[in-house]
């Protein structure tokens, strides 16, 4: 096989890429294809007539269902064959995720199985712990949970106030304690739990509902994902075997954190999902709904919004997958030694961070931009709870707050970033100088006549911008910096529309290149209206970001370069965006 | 028992058909296995998996069979034979010397195939290989028992059942309902890939072109003409009844 270099995290910010570098959708093979249809198939004759029982709370449905999943692999994608799982790529089990979402609640119930639930186990599991649970947790005889999350601490993980004593025969750790929002807990048979041994050793167990001491609280009443069991997990004098201490002693955090990151990154892909089925149901409904005699599709500002939906869901399925191409080829290097596997692994995740967080904030507000939208194609009827819409509205909510809100992932982008840079994983502060530098002799753009040109042009000056205005804030404010959450968040809102505008540029040119113009119309036409309205976003922030750090004649200066650096001539994306959205509507569906 | 599925390569149901210069537009199309093909596939599985043997996909089409056939396999068919035509025109009639002549070279059992396929839907090819190969054709099945040398299958009879028992070796075409095809699972469709599939052309086959050649010529492909809107008629019960018949007489032409 070819030997491929690994692309470091975050270094897209100053790297200039070529589409052959990055992963696209356009890139599954026939296997991945076959294994989404296969978890479509299931989704849609399997799971979608029951949604409504387990939305009314009958559990016993999404078990059952769990382990018809398990009978055909569909819960052993990410577990090695050694342990009774199927051993797939990333990309697989990534595809799984993307089609389980599109079945509502479910996703939730196999999410928290088969990722934050077992992967810990996968991950940093020892050879008698992975051989003892995994083949149970691979056919769904077994279902998994995990408990980090406590009534008062929520993003401040490591707050945890759960403690873990060892009892006097040195056999047990006596866990005692209260974990919130436990999803699956209703009916888990195996928990993952963070408790801090001696109340300060943050760590991480494997806790048998079975065990004395384990009990479970009463179902919470959600505003969303009705579908899915969350309850309290309560520990009192919980009797937890010492082998069942899962990594070492102490360094929970380190699963905790890379489970975190896979969470945020599963979580992108399952907004893809979502936002695929709901461009469905709102364009089927479009053409049905007449008014004025006409179907609704027939509408310019309800093309727009078709468009818009689609043009949002194509540039985060171009991100998610490329985010996902990037782990995929970081932990397909690690095979073999099993001593420190699990650390590589966490060392091969942890590299995407950032990319992580990006996936975790665009997809979750992705989709509650096209749930939204798709709900006002509905009009009143999107209201109403016999339409799917009305549940996809509710469900889609939460996906902003829970695997770390979006205020904590912000913060996080440009924080990892900066450490990168700082620790030289990353020449993040060479680029900086080179731009002082370049700003001075700033050339307007020169579109040449090839595909994207403009847009290839106008992401390098946003990445200029940007760099610009990260390397102004660590100057101003140094050590201060973590306490200016605003500007640290425009920082990183900026970062998100750079990664966005990329993914989308390079996935565009990378089919273009391999099926020709006429096959990649669709996603040039969707690429120019993003790039477009994505520039124009980091431009304001970037005015609003400098305002807020400087005045008098250093603002006017700096606000003379944001200007050239900001200039473009903008196209028509109205006539886009009708095309776009004709394609659409067209088929019916995400295309 | 060895057995031999016939099977067929078509549009996924949920897909629109549009033409573009008087053919049906196959861009961004989604292929499935043929739904009534598709149970044959299930049902040769299960009977394999109750008395062992060997399960045989023989397709006839374009390269890209290949993804049904390997659908087909990850459900458990074991091997595959494609013989590979991608424009030159056939009928039921060519199909039929086709898949007979390569199913002679098979050492077979019982043969099971869809009542028909989703597209054309003419339903014949059954017939023509039960003709050309010189055993019994059973049709519309229901429900099917093979065991040893013996069949004995429940026939859908226009809403009637009619059990038929016959010795082996036989043809029978699957009806909806003969049974519930599974998911692929996941590893059966990492063990797909390196399951056995054979190609062949048509020049590979000891056919005449006189058999290869279709009996039937396609004039034209259309769409069916659009829907138009629905009249009620006003006025008295007794005028609305005989403009009705009138209507029905000289504009619908259907009395």
């Amino acid at each position: 096989m070819e030997e491929k270099k690994l692309i470091k995290g975050g270094s897209f910010l100053i790297d200039e890429l070529q589409p052959e570098d990055i992963y696209t959708p356009e890139d599954f093979n026939e296997e991945h294809l076959m294994i989404a249809k296969t978890t479509w198939d299931f989704v849609a004759g399997e799971v979608l007539p029951k949604v409504e029982e387990m939305e009314h709370k009958n559990f016993d449905v999404a078990v059952k269902l769990l382990k018809e999943a398990g009978e055909l692999g569909l819960l052993g994608a990410d577990i090695p064959e050694e342990y009774g799982g199927v051993g797939l790529d990333k990309i697989s089990s990534s595809l799984i995720t993307e089609n389980i979402a599109k079945a509502g609640s479910f996703a939730l119930s196999h999410g928290a199985h088969v990722g934050i639930g077992t992967l810990p186990i996968v991950y940093f599991g020892n050879e008698d712990q992975k051989k003892k649970y995994l083949p149970l947790l691979a056919t769904g005889e077994k279902i998994a949970a995990y408990a980090l999350t406590e009534p008062v601490s929520g993003s401040d993980a490591l707050g945890a106030k759960t403690t873990a004593v060892l009892s006097e025969d040195g056999q047990y750790y006596l866990l005692n304690g209260a974990k919130q929002f436990i999803t699956n807990a209703g009916f888990a048979d195996v928990f993952v739990v963070y408790a801090k041994v001696d109340g300060e050793k943050f760590t991480a167990f494997i806790v048998e509902r079975e065990y004395p001491g384990v009990s479970v609280g009463p179902e919470e009443k959600k505003m969303g994902i009705r579908g899915s069991s969350t309850r309290p997990l309560i520990l009192e004098d919980a009797k937890v075997p010492v082998d069942n201490v899962l990594g070492e002693i102490g360094k929970g955090h380190v699963i905790a954190f890379n489970i975190l990151n896979i969470g945020r990154y599963k979580l992108g892909i399952g907004t893809v999902g979502s936002s695929k089925r709901i461009i469905e149901l709102a364009t089927k409904y479009a053409k049905e709904r007449k008014q004025f005699k006409l179907p609704i599709a027939s509408f310019p500002l309800i093309q727009e919004k078709i468009a818009d939906m689609a043009v949002s869901t194509f540039v985060n399925e171009s991100m998610i997958y490329r985010t996902g191409g990037l782990i995929e080829d970081s932990l397909s290097v690690i095979e073999g030694n099993k001593e420190n596997q699990g650390r590589e692994i966490a060392k091969g995740i942890a590299e995407y961070a950032i990319e992580a967080s990006i996936n975790k904030v665009y997809g979750s507000e992705s989709l509650d931009f096209v749930v939204d939208e798709g709900v006002q194609i509905h009009g009143g009827y999107g209201f109403i709870e016999e339409y799917e819409v009305e549940r996809l509205y509710r469900d889609s909510r939460i996906n902003r707050i829970f695997e770390g809100t979006n205020e904590i992932n912000r913060l996080l982008i440009p924080g990892t970033l900066l450490k990168k840079a700082l620790k030289g994983e990353i020449a993040l502060l060479a680029a900086a100088d080179r731009l002082q530098k370049e700003l001075m002799s700033l050339m307007p753009l020169m579109p040449e006549d090839t595909p994207l040109s403009q847009e290839k042009g106008m992401l390098d000056m946003a990445k200029k911008l940007t760099l610009m205005i990260a390397g102004l804030a660590v100057q101003k404010y140094q050590q201060k910096l973590e306490q200016e959450q605003e500007i640290l968040r425009n920082v990183s809102d900026m970062i998100i529309e750079l990664y966005a505008m990329e993914s989308a540029i390079l996935r565009t040119l990378k089919t273009l290149n391999k099926l020709g113009v006429d096959k990649a119309e669709h996603k040039l036409d969707m690429t120019q209206i993003y790039v477009q309205e994505a520039f124009d976003r980091v431009s304001l922030i970037g005015k609003n970001t400098l305002a807020a750090m400087e005045e008098g004649d250093v603002l006017r200066t700096q606000l003379s370069i944001h200007k050239k650096l900001s200039r473009y001539t903008p196209i028509n994306t109205n006539a886009l965006k009708r095309k776009v959205a004709a394609r659409v509507i067209e088929a019916e569906k995400y295309l | 028992m060895n057995i031999l599925v016939l099977m067929k390569q078509t549009f996924d149901t949920e897909e629109k058909i549009t033409l573009t210069d008087g053919k049906v537009n196959e861009d961004g199309i989604e292929f499935i296995i043929n739904p009534y093909d598709e149970y044959a596939v299930e049902e040769a599985i299960k009977i394999k998996e109750n008395d062992g043997g060997e399960v045989t996909i023989v397709s006839l089409g374009p390269s890209r069979t290949e993804s049904a056939i390997r659908t087909a396999m990850a459900m458990g068919a074991d091997k595959a034979i494609l013989v590979e035509n991608e424009d030159i025109p056939l009928d039921e009639f060519s199909a039929a010397n086709i898949l007979s002549s390569v199913i002679k070279e098979q050492e077979y059992d019982l043969i099971l195939c869809g009542h028909m396929a989703v597209d054309d839907g003419s339903s014949q090819v059954p017939q023509r290989i039960g003709e050309l190969l010189g055993i019994p054709y059973i049709g519309t099945a229901v429900k099917v028992e093979a065991s040893g040398t013996q069949v004995v299958v429940e026939r859908d009879v226009e809403g009637d059942t009619e059990i038929v028992e016959a010795v082996l070796p036989v043809i029978i075409a699957a009806q909806q309902g003969l049974n519930e095809p599974r998911y692929p699972s996941l590893p059966g469709i990492m063990k797909a890939k390196k399951k056995p599939l054979e190609r062949l052309e048509i020049e590979d086959l000891n056919l005449s072109d006189d058999e290869v050649q279709p009996r039937t010529e396609e004039i034209s492909i259309y769409l069916p003409p659009k829907k138009e809107a629905g009249r009620i008629l006003k006025g008295e019960l007794a005028d609305q009844s005989k403009e009705l018949i009138e209507l029905l007489r000289n504009e619908a032409k259907v009395i």
